[in-house]
């Protein structure tokens, strides 16, 4: 007699890969911001979620690591519950999101990103200190260690928070427009990180705007607009027709064709 | 020895003694506590909780009278303070997590349904033919005149223990209080901790309200934050700093009420941790007063000094006297108006970094950053030597970079 299983094995969610997502739904109110979305990111790949503004971008990220509530689906970062794996991941959320003229320092900042070795309750020894100021100097900010943060300019900003994301040596990093607001440097300064990172064996995923650098930046990306439209290598994927049906008429026919032009 | 320094160094008798103690302990705590809801921006939660405190004195003088007593024990009447004042909280919390209320809307709609129902309750006590009601109504401004040892080590235990969970919690409170995102992402459950910083201050707010009352502890737990804030530019050190200016304004008020009786302890406690305050407004460093008066004067300096050597490096005269006068006292000109070598080298200076910032405009799309261009901060204070590198290299040839 054949067995009978009531658990739907032919879709498993891929072990290996660093965050899978099946189903997913996410709502605020009764209006979803996703939709049954699917996703599978390659383990040591630079991916690039993409979309137009209000497609559910960043809440992708947000509830992928649980931060707010799900109504339907599953996810899996590294084949295992997310509040298990928590110490492998390193979030660098938006920027907006903090309030500039709080009491902290850049390196204080960055010591957060070490407090779950430190632990609660132990002094911060010099050995703590000399990591976060070697994660700040791996960004360039070095010499801002004891700038007050708010006195920091926004891409300056942007790279203490990836230093307190490389603090925590994590195997998987989830950005939350990395590149908003931040300028030339600051850019070449952040995408030089994440591709030491990949060539380390992490994986990165990241919410990003600039689709003219799309090619450049990513091997993996996935476009989404409420679902998902696209997912899949930069190079078969990132296509004309994805792309319109990703942003509809928000872009114009002229726009798309340079974008695939240069990606080919 | 006068009555005042008596009091300051415990030589006023075994009362004032006790109360001064307890004051400085009482402060240290809701300093302390009182400095995350500052840093989490939720500082009028606190008086919410405090307010919240008064219908549950009342419940349970009702119940303690109802059961046999008098209704005076103080444990019995911090019990029911603190059971209602937790209700208070968790009523806004709901509020604001089930509805469109915003937290201001929601303190406010709490503190005063529960203080009014307080009120009531005292007033239906007032009139009640057992019990022994006098002096309950010290709870809303606090008293020490009937200050007794095992008051004293109520405070004392207490605030011992909120101290230490304030230690213990250190690290998760700051992190909830500067980044709720990334702590939750790092696996902080963010309500608990919020929950447990309301309870912090919940803590305080019960044990001080015998001796400040419930109305003025509020100011114990934001005066002391908002005061510390001025010294310092990290969050540790905020929280430890206002403990100390908390424990400072306890024991000093106290010390002052004992030494005059006609002055009430807990307002006197109140003015005293304000005036440090005010202290602090006009002359703590960088974000005082006088230091901002003092660091603009100094800016128009450096603006005067900046604009002479433009005028230098583009070989124009100079007629501004406080212009004249900087430069020759820094011998950047000779008496003659004449450019020094030192001055030649300054002003070369300062045209190269001109010329740097007008390359960083074209390349940087950061605003907030080419916006801190004001003709005067040093470029390599705003930006990277990296990025200072890539500005150079857009300049082109050495022969273009002026001076250097």
């Amino acid at each position: 007699m054949a067995e009978i299983s009531l658990v739907d094995t032919r879709n498993a969610l891929d072990p290996a890969s660093p965050l899978a997502v099946r189903g997913l739904t996410v709502s605020y109110g009764e209006k979803p911001a996703l939709f049954s979305l699917d996703a599978t990111f390659p383990a040591g790949a630079m991916s690039a979620i993409v979309g137009p503004n209000g497609a559910g971008k960043s809440t992708f990220l947000k509830a992928a690591l649980g931060l707010i509530p799900r109504v339907s689906g599953e996810v899996q970062v590294f084949g295992r519950d997310v509040d298990r794996v928590r110490d492998r991941i390193a979030y660098v959320p938006q920027r907006a999101s903090v309030d500039w003229d709080f009491p902290t320092t850049a390196i204080d900042v960055v010591l957060m990103g070490l407090y779950g070795q430190i632990g609660l309750w132990r002094r911060i020894s010099g050995q703590y200190k000399a990591r976060a100021r070697a994660c700040l100097d791996r960004v360039g900010m070095g010499e801002f260690a004891d700038r007050q943060i708010g006195q920091l300019s926004g891409g300056q900003q942007q790279r203490v928070f990836l230093a307190r994301a490389l603090a925590q040596e994590a195997d998987l990093f989830l950005l939350d427009e990395p590149f908003a607001g931040v300028d030339a440097a600051t850019e070449r300064a952040i995408i030089d990180v994440l591709k030491s990172l990949q060539a380390d064996g992490r994986s990165i995923v990241a919410v990003h705007h600039d689709l003219s650098t799309v090619p450049d930046y990513f091997d993996h990306v996935m476009l989404v607009n409420l679902r998902r439209i696209a997912e899949g290598p930069v190079r078969q994927v990132f296509t004309a027709a994805a792309l319109s049906e990703t942003y509809g008429g928000r872009l114009g026919a002229t726009q798309i064709d340079t974008l695939t032009l240069q990606g080919a | 020895m006068g009555p005042f320094l008596e009091a300051l160094t415990f030589q006023a008798g075994y009362n004032a003694a006790l109360v001064a103690i307890g004051a400085a302990l009482l402060g240290f705590a809701a300093g302390a506590g009182g400095s995350f809801l500052f840093l989490r921006k939720r500082a009028l939660v606190s008086d919410a909780v405090a307010h919240a405190t008064l219908p549950g004195v009342g419940i349970a003088f009702i119940v303690m009278v109802a059961l046999g007593g008098d209704g005076r024990s103080l444990w019995g009447l911090l019990i029911g303070s603190a059971v209602s004042a937790w209700i208070g909280l968790l009523a806004v919390e709901w509020m604001v997590r089930r509805t469109r209320l915003s937290e201001d809307a929601a303190i406010g709609a709490i503190l005063s349904v529960f203080f009014g129902l307080g009120i009531v309750l005292l007033t239906i006590i007032q009139g009640m033919s057992r019990g022994r009601q006098a002096g309950l109504e010290d709870f809303l401004l606090g008293s020490t005149a009937g200050m007794l040892f095992q008051d004293a080590m109520l405070i004392a235990g207490g605030g011992a223990l909120v101290v230490a969970a304030i230690w213990l919690l250190r690290r998760p409170m700051t992190l909830v209080a500067f980044d709720p995102a990334f702590a939750a992402a790092r696996g902080v459950n963010v309500r608990r901790v919020d929950l447990a910083m309301m309870g912090l201050v919940l803590a305080v707010t019960v044990i001080g309200l015998k001796l400040v009352g419930l109305i003025l502890i509020v100011a114990l737990l934001i005066i002391p934050p908002v005061t510390a804030r001025f010294w310092s530019q990290r969050a540790e050190t905020v929280v430890w700093t206002a403990g100390c200016i908390g424990a400072v304004s306890g024991w000093v008020g106290a010390a002052l009420s004992a030494s005059a009786p006609a002055l009430p302890t807990g307002p006197i406690i109140v003015l005293v941790a304000a005036g440090l305050f005010a202290l602090s407004l006009l002359f703590a460093p960088v974000r005082g007063v006088a230091a901002s008066l003092m660091a603009r004067r100094a800016f128009q300096r450096r603006v005067h000094r900046r604009q002479g050597l433009l005028a230098l490096s583009r070989a124009e005269p100079i007629h501004d006297p406080l212009t004249l006068r900087i430069l020759r006292r820094e011998d950047l000109i000779r008496p003659d108006g004449v450019a020094t070598d030192t001055g030649r080298a300054a002003a070369a200076k300062v045209a190269r970094d001109e010329r740097r910032w007008s390359i960083a405009r074209q390349l940087h799309h950061d605003t907030a950053l080419t916006g801190r261009y004001d003709g005067l901060t040093p470029i390599e204070q705003v930006f990277t030597p990296d990025e200072i590198t890539h500005f150079d290299a857009a300049i082109g040839g050495p022969n273009l970079a002026g001076g250097t």
